[in-house]
C-alpha cells in the first residue's frame, strides 16, 4: 500500500462510509461512481454500522509481508445488518472456536505499518460481539 | 451550564497477571500484590494502539451523547504513546468519527496528566462559546522497561468526554491546577522506556500534587472531604490513591467504584479518566464526584462534577467499564506479551 492509495480509502476504512443509490436505494460498500443495479450516478452518504454476522471465513497460517506477526488469524466475509456483504480480518478471537453464524462487530484496528519508520494504515476489523 | 454529555471507555481483551511477570525477573509476587495492591494489567493486542483505543472509546462517548458528530468543534487526544512522534492523533479520531474538516483538534502530552488536559481545555472551550461540543480523551499504552517495577503497572485503555452545554449527564461545578517543576519521571527523544526517580515519586511528586490540587478545589468551593458522594485519584498502582484518600479524609465507599488499577494496571493519561467513566457507571442523580489527576513533572489537574438525571438514560447506551474489565478476558503468558510489545526484537 501508498501514501495516496491508503489516504483516498480514509471514508471507507475509518468509517465504513458507503453510498446509498437514490433511486434503486442499493447500498454500495465501497462506495462506487455509478450504480452497478441502475446505472444511476447520485448516492447518500452513509456509515455502515459494523454490526453483523460471519458467513464464511479462512484461517491465515502463512501471512502476507506485513501480516507475519499476527498469525494465525481469521478473513471472513460478514454480512452486515443493512444487507451488505464486507470482507475483513476478524481479531481478538479465538480462531480455534470462532464459527460461521457468529455475531461480529467491526473495530477501528491497525491493519498494517510501512516498516519501523513508514505510515500507519488504519482500518475495521472485525471482533466478536460481547457488548463490550 | 457546562458538563459531560457522553462518556465511552475502552479496555483491550488481553491481561497478564503480576506473577507471570515477575516469575520472569524472579520478583516475589505476593510482595508485589500486597505493596502496590496490583493483580494483573491490561496488554494492548499488537493492532490496537493510542488511535484505535481514542476512536472506540470516543465511538461509545458518541453513542451516549446521541449528538451529530459534526457538532463537535474540538478534540484533544492527551497520550503520552501517540503512535507518531510527528503526525497528530486527533485527525486520526476526527476523521474516523466523521468530524472533519471543520474542527480544532490537538495532541497533548504530560505524562499521566494529558488526559484531564483535554477535558480542561474543552470544558473551557465549551464555556466560552467558542464550540458547542468538544471531545476529549486520555488514551495510552504505556510501557515500563523489562525487569522494572512499572513493568507490573504500565498498561493499556482510553476513555472519552463529550463536553457541551444541554442535554447533560454531569454539571461541571469547578475546576483547579496545581502544577510545579518536578522531574519525577521523563522519556527523552528517542528512548524507548521513560526513565523514574524511585521513590521520589512519591512525596514530593504524586503526594504533593494530588494534595495540593485537592486543598485548592476544597478552600475554592468551601467544602470538605465528606461532602462528596463519590472521589476519583489518579492511580499509578492500587497502594498510592488509597493512602492519599485516607490522609486527606476520603472513605472507601467514595473512591470504590472509581479505584480500577487492582486489575487494570495504570492506563497513564486513560487512568483518572478511566476511573471517572466507571464512577458515572454506578453514580445516582444529583451526586457530587470529586476528579484529580496527576502526571509527572509535575501536576494535578481537579474537576467537580454533579450527575444529573439524565445520566440514568445513557447508562447502558454503550459497555460500561466493570463489564469490559471483567469479561471476556485473555490471559498470556510473558512470551506472548514480550511478542505483543514488541519487547523481542526480530531480525531486520
Ligand atoms: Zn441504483
Amino acid at each position: 500500500m501508498n501514501v495516496p492509495k491508503h489516504w483516498r480509502e480514509i471514508p471507507e476504512r475509518y468509517r465504513m462510509e458507503a453510498g446509498k443509490c437514490t433511486k434503486c436505494t442499493k447500498i454500495l460498500f465501497p462506495a462506487r461512481l455509478v450504480c452497478p443495479f441502475c446505472g444511476n450516478k447520485e448516492f447518500d452518504k452513509i456509515n455502515l454500522s459494523g454490526k453483523g454476522k460471519l458467513l464464511t471465513y479462512t484461517i491465515i497460517r502463512t501471512a502476507p509481508e506485513g501480516f507475519e506477526d499476527f498469525t494465525p488469524y481469521a478473513i471472513g466475509i460478514v454480512e452486515l445488518k443493512e444487507g451488505v456483504k464486507v470482507m475483513g480480518q476478524i481479531t481478538d478471537c479465538n480462531t480455534e472456536t470462532l464459527k460461521t453464524g457468529d455475531q461480529l462487530v467491526a473495530k477501528f484496528r491497525r491493519m498494517n505499518e510501512e516498516g519501523k519508520t513508514g505510515m500507519i494504515m488504519y482500518s475495521y476489523k472485525f471482533v466478536p460481539d460481547l457488548g463490550i | 451550564m457546562v458538563g459531560i454529555i457522553g462518556y465511552g471507555t475502552q479496555i483491550p481483551r488481553y491481561r497478564i497477571k503480576v506473577e507471570e511477570i515477575a516469575k520472569v525477573w524472579g520478583a516475589d509476587a505476593s510482595a508485589i500484590r500486597r505493596g502496590l495492591n496490583l493483580n494483573e494489567k491490561s496488554v494492548p493486542a499488537p493492532d490496537e494502539d493510542c488511535a484505535t483505543l481514542s476512536v472506540n472509546a470516543a465511538r461509545d462517548a458518541l453513542k451516549r451523547a446521541g449528538i451529530d458528530p459534526k457538532k463537535i468543534g474540538a478534540v484533544y487526544v492527551g497520550s503520552e504513546s501517540h503512535p507518531y512522534a510527528v503526525k497528530p492523533t486527533g485527525t486520526i479520531v476526527a476523521e474516523a468519527l466523521g468530524i472533519c474538516p471543520d474542527v480544532h483538534t490537538a495532541d497533548l502530552e504530560f505524562a499521566c496528566k494529558a488526559g484531564t488536559e483535554g477535558m480542561f481545555i474543552a470544558l473551557q472551550l465549551v464555556k466560552s462559546g467558542a464550540v458547542s461540543c468538544a471531545l476529549a480523551i486520555g488514551a495510552d499504552t504505556s510501557q515500563g522497561a523489562p525487569g522494572d517495577a512499572l513493568e507490573y503497572s504500565a498498561s493499556a485503555g482510553a476513555a472519552a468526554f463529550i463536553m457541551g452545554s444541554e442535554n447533560l449527564v454531569a454539571e461541571l461545578l469547578e475546576t483547579d491546577c496545581y502544577m510545579t517543576d518536578t522531574p519525577d519521571f521523563w522519556r527523552r527523544e528517542n528512548a524507548h522506556y521513560p526513565e523514574h526517580g524511585g521513590r521520589f515519586t512519591g512525596d514530593p511528586a504524586y503526594k504533593k500534587h494530588v494534595t495540593g490540587a485537592v486543598m485548592a478545589i476544597l478552600e475554592r468551593t468551601a467544602t470538605k472531604p465528606e461532602d462528596f458522594d463519590y472521589l476519583v485519584f489518579h492511580q499509578p498502582n492500587g497502594k498510592f490513591p488509597v493512602q492519599m484518600a485516607k490522609k486527606l479524609g476520603f472513605k472507601e465507599p467514595q473512591y470504590r467504584y472509581g479505584l480500577l488499577t487492582p486489575t487494570l494496571g495504570n492506563t497513564y493519561s486513560g487512568s483518572s479518566p478511566m476511573g471517572l467513566a466507571a464512577t458515572l457507571d454506578e453514580a445516582k442523580p444529583e451526586q457530587t464526584i470529586l476528579l484529580v489527576s496527576y502526571g509527572s513533572g509535575a501536576g494535578s489537574d481537579a474537576f467537580i462534577f454533579r450527575t444529573t438525571e439524565r445520566l440514568l438514560e445513557v447508562h447502558n447506551q454503550a459497555p460500561k467499564v466493570r463489564k469490559q474489565l471483567d469479561e471476556h478476558k485473555f490471559y498470556l503468558e510473558y512470551g506472548s506479551y514480550a511478542k505483543f510489545r514488541r519487547k523481542i526484537l526480530k531480525p531486520e
